[in-house]
């Protein structure tokens, strides 16, 4: 999207003016630019031996994959079990009986208003007092990325259900479907379809949510990384950066693929070629 | 409910960080995003490029890294003091980086806004002689934060929300208080688990509420 209605072309003047101005712009970037560079230069952060522990083999091996690996483990795990709550959940809001679309709300509303690190801390700290067993931090993180993210899955199913033409649920019927089948093979289908890149987004938001998991000492990337990478070389920013584009990396390639399924699912109508 | 009600105090304490980090963090955010707003939609593309490269770096990074980044990095490393207090310290840093965090998503529900505004305005701004600055801050952009006071109600809840993670930075807010009194009241941790929660519940419901509400009343007839 340009925003170009916002101001003239401009004429020989302003393109000038533009050029003096981008050169500014430009100048007041590598300032700051050579401030950053400064500072942390004074505390050796552009050092070689710095950046160079980034490229070793065992560097990865010991720190990177496997953080990655776990960041993914929490993440994976963490989808598919908030798609199902989320696609449970959005059924029973939708449900005709209030005795379970009021308790569902209730659930749905409760989760997503709790901060997701509470949910973590109460299932770490609490699960001995519970259900008598330490569950690891990793169920920990996940059982919150669950209820969480599940919740605003459910919010978004039951959106794209309610965005659907009212013929789509009258048809299921009248070609004889029971509302459990028309819910299953006619609506939700098409709800989620429409609302791919909502939940993509969501996903996104997950994944970078199981960095909460080295609060309760989950061995993810962030952990493994800041605290692990930098405590042996005390390189914090170098670190930091790696693990910040692993991060942008992932979540881009995900935002890139709700934007292709987005341009798809908006095609959904027969498209004539007009010429 | 004993642990609740004997710790009242210190509960409403850190509740009270909480508020004032998610308020201090909003206004931040609000100013940061305007401006990166302007930024992406100005004529200059230098001035555009910065501003997406900010706004896509900085949503697609954990808030945790975010969060330790300015509290590693840019705290012990850099050492930039912001007080002499280490507490004051921390809650500024920790404002700068929910800030930092934060205008992203103002920035992008922003722009979504100035979308909703039609081509004419504007056009109409510009036939005035008014030049590109004036046509935002005049004509485009109130007419974008009215469109859009919604996102940002759900922004600013999720910030509040999100302050939960300043204890990466060493904020005594009310997650920390909440893991502190489950290990001393190991028994009662559902009591302490719904006692935070139904404080969170009463920040964020009013607020969704207040939003919803601004949002209509401030809706431009189109």
């Amino acid at each position: 999207m340009t925003f170009a209605n916002l101001y003239e072309r401009p004429g020989p003047r302003g393109v000038r003016r533009n050029r003096v101005l981008t050169v500014l712009v430009a100048a007041a970037l590598l300032a700051v630019a050579y401030v950053v560079y400064v500072r942390f230069d004074e505390k050796d952060q552009w050092a070689a031996e710095k950046w160079t522990p980034l490229l070793r083999g065992d560097v990865w091996a010991t720190f990177i994959l496997p953080g990655l690996a776990g960041t993914l483990a929490a993440a994976v795990a963490g989808v598919v079990l908030a798609a199902l709550f989320g696609l449970l959940f959005a059924v029973a809001r939708l449900s005709e009986h209030r005795w379970i679309r009021v308790p569902a709300a209730v659930v749905v509303e409760f989760f997503r208003s709790v901060p997701l690190l509470l949910l973590i801390f109460f299932a770490f700290f609490g699960s001995y007092v519970l259900i008598g067993v330490n569950i690891s931090a990793f169920a920990a993180v996940v059982f919150g990325l669950t209820l969480y993210n599940g919740s605003v899955i459910a919010e978004i199913v039951r959106a794209g259900v309610l965005s659907l033409p009212k013929g789509q649920r009258e048809a299921a019927y009248a070609v004889g479907m029971r509302k459990g089948q028309a819910m299953r093979l006619v609506l939700l289908p098409q709800a989620v379809k429409a609302m791919l890149p909502a939940l993509i987004s969501q996903f996104v938001v997950l994944l970078k949510d199981s960095a909460l998991g080295l609060i309760v000492g989950y061995d993810e990337l962030v952990d493994r990384g800041l605290n692990g990478i930098a405590a042996n070389f005390s390189n914090v920013i170098p670190a930091a950066v790696l693990i910040a584009a692993i991060f942008i990396l992932i979540n881009l390639a995900l935002d890139r693929l709700a934007h292709r399924l987005g341009a798809s699912s908006t095609a959904r109508a027969p498209r004539v070629r007009s010429r | 409910m004993e642990a609740l009600l004997t710790e009242g105090g210190t509960i409403l304490a850190a509740f009270w960080m909480t508020v004032r980090l998610a308020a201090v963090s909003a206004l931040g955010s609000l100013v940061l995003g305007t401006l990166l707003t302007a930024m992406r939609v100005a004529p200059l593309a230098s001035l555009r490029a910065t501003a997406t490269v900010y706004v896509t770096v900085a949503r697609n990074t954990p808030l945790t890294l975010v969060l330790l980044f300015t509290g590693l990095g840019i705290g012990a490393n850099l050492g930039l003091e912001l007080s002499d207090d280490i507490a004051t310290n921390n809650f500024w840093l920790a404002v700068i980086g929910l800030t930092a965090y934060t205008s992203a998503f103002v920035c992008e529900a922003l722009r979504s806004g100035l979308n909703t505004v039609p081509v004419g305005q504007a056009e109409a701004a510009r036939s005035l002689g008014l030049g590109f600055v004036r046509t935002l801050a005049l004509i485009t952009l109130p007419q974008a934060f009215r469109a859009v006071v919604a996102p940002l109600g759900s922004i600013l809840i999720a910030l509040t929300k999100n302050t939960t993670i300043a204890l990466v930075v060493g904020v005594a807010e009310a997650s920390v208080r909440m893991r502190e009194l489950i290990e001393t009241y190991g028994d009662q941790v559902i009591e302490i688990f719904l006692g935070f929660a139904a404080g969170f519940v009463l920040l964020c419901l009013p607020m969704g509420l207040l939003f919803g509400w601004l949002s209509k009343r401030m809706a431009v007839a189109r």
